[in-house]
């Protein structure tokens, strides 16, 4: 009997709080407070104590929710418990657009400073070209804004491109 | 106009309170100090040519001078948060504190959630509830785009909200109580008449007698999960006094608790003790109305509440 078989499966109807690590883990695949935390500060270099009076919940697939109140573990019959924060179970896990903006300020790397016309474009939804020598991959585009460098968003660099994850709703023509 | 006839003999000047009503509002913005500070949210908007009024009763609320403050930095940051000036009221008597439990029983669109989270730091749990499953996702939406990370989003009708949702198994409903909880009620809507000039179109005693029997249930409800000591906010964005002061009213005969006098500083006359053929308790003087005429705003009436122990 393989490890998985003793695991249960993701409830997609309750907010269910992230174990701390993968030796607390009892549904298949959930990711772990410990490796939500590696990713920040390792794609970037947000430290964890950001995050250090944050818990982490999963509701839906794959969903990952950051909150900072007092909730029973598991939680049913409410619709949302802070804010949606990173999209796990896939191959690259990706930061929502509120993430990056609530946290982005304290990205250490793979940010990219774009100029006034570039911002315009990224939070229309545009791609644009642009040459940036850093890693491919989700990075968070920031911007001046009144004396502060402040988070746009989510981008995707590859390929000298650079594309906006910017969600419809929240797309502006500044 | 015409259903304002009916408060010709109880505003202070009835022509200039109907001349006010006939002109539109500005727009105004409240300042998310989770994010920014006033000064930073006026450089940005004066950074992209846009003056700012600065309200003297409240240093959070801006007036910029733009038919489009969506479109901008400011907002699309999460720093600003189109916001009516009276509409800053309920939050700021209501004085959350961080790391308090608070209950905002009609919740959406969320701007009066995301003050009381602002004001929280962030800290503590805001109980973001409506039975609106419409207005849920425009709450949602707000809560995400300003960063609020201290807000529940519940789905129920307000007259009988279960606080079975928070608690433990070993926990009963007086362990989840909240120490404060913000009724900012559904309601006719005639102090919106400057910015949606058809406030009035539908307008019948009958509906305004409907909206103030779903009213009654929610205030008691607040009563009856809020902490002996807590505070309660009730507000209204109407004049009808059968939604305002006989809500208190009724309120007040049913559940323990008392109607407190504050400070409010904006231009505005106390809560009625009587109307056409009906009165009201004496403590609902302490209730606050505020007219359209007074500041150059909406209207609007807020009352604060203070739950005595049983």
């Amino acid at each position: 009997m393989s490890e998985n078989d003793q695991l249960e499966a993701n409830d997609g109807q309750q907010f269910d709080r992230l174990p701390e690590t993968a030796a607390d883990r009892e549904v298949e695949g959930r990711a772990t407070r410990e490796a939500v935390l590696d990713w920040w500060d390792e794609r970037f270099g947000v430290d964890p104590s950001v995050f250090e009076n944050h818990s982490f919940w999963e509701k839906g697939a794959g969903k990952v929710w950051v909150f900072a109140g007092d909730l029973p573990d598991p939680t049913r019959d409410v619709e949302a418990a802070g804010i949606t924060f990173l999209r796990t179970r896939q191959e690259h896990w990706k930061p929502t657009t509120d993430a990056a903006q609530r946290f982005g300020r304290h990205a250490t790397k793979n940010t990219i400073v774009l100029d006034d016309a570039e911002a315009k474009r990224f939070v229309a939804g545009d791609d644009q070209d642009l040459e940036w020598d850093g890693d491919w991959g989700y990075v968070v585009p920031v911007h001046d804004v009144a004396g502060r460098q402040e988070p746009l968003g989510v981008g995707l660099y590859v390929y000298d491109e650079l594309k906006s994850m910017v969600p419809k709703g929240r797309q502006r023509d500044v | 106009m015409e259903p304002f006839e009916r408060y010709r003999d109880v505003v202070d000047d009835y022509d200039a309170f109907l001349a006010a009503c006939e002109r539109g509002l500005p727009m105004a913005v409240r300042v998310n100090t989770l994010r920014a500070t006033p000064d930073e949210v006026v450089a940005a908007f004066e950074a992209e040519g846009v003056d700012v009024e600065r309200v003297d009763w409240h240093p959070h609320v801006l007036v910029p001078d733009t038919d489009s403050p969506g479109s901008t930095w400011p907002t699309y940051h999460g720093w600003a948060h189109g916001q009516e000036e009276v509409s800053a009221i309920p939050a700021t008597v209501l004085d959350p504190q961080p790391g308090e439990r608070v209950w905002d029983a009609c919740a959406a669109p969320g701007s009066k959630t995301t003050q009381l989270s602002a004001m929280m730091n962030d800290e503590g749990t805001v109980v973001a509830n409506d039975n609106n499953l419409g207005r849920l996702s425009a709450l949602r939406f707000n809560t995400e785009r300003l960063g609020v990370t201290n807000t529940v989003v519940t789905n129920q009708d307000a007259r009988n909200f279960s606080l079975k949702p928070f608690q433990d198994e070993d926990e009963d409903d007086e362990d989840v109580a909240f120490d404060r909880v913000l009724v900012d009620a559904p309601c006719s809507c005639e102090g919106t008449i400057r910015k949606n000039p058809d406030a009035l179109d539908n307008w019948n005693l009958g509906h305004v007698e409907q909206v103030a029997s779903v009213q009654k249930g929610i205030l008691r409800r607040a009563v009856q999960v809020t902490k002996p000591g807590g505070t309660i906010v009730y507000s209204t964005c109407t004049f009808a006094p059968e939604e305002n002061e006989a809500v208190l009213d009724h309120v007040l005969a049913e559940e323990p608790v008392e109607v407190v006098d504050y400070d409010l500083p904006l231009e505005h006359v106390d809560g009625l003790t009587e109307f056409e053929s009906d009165s009201y308790d004496p403590q609902v003087t302490n209730a606050k109305r505020v007219y359209p005429h007074h500041n150059d705003t909406g209207g609007f009436f807020t009352a604060k509440l203070e739950v005595t122990a049983e």
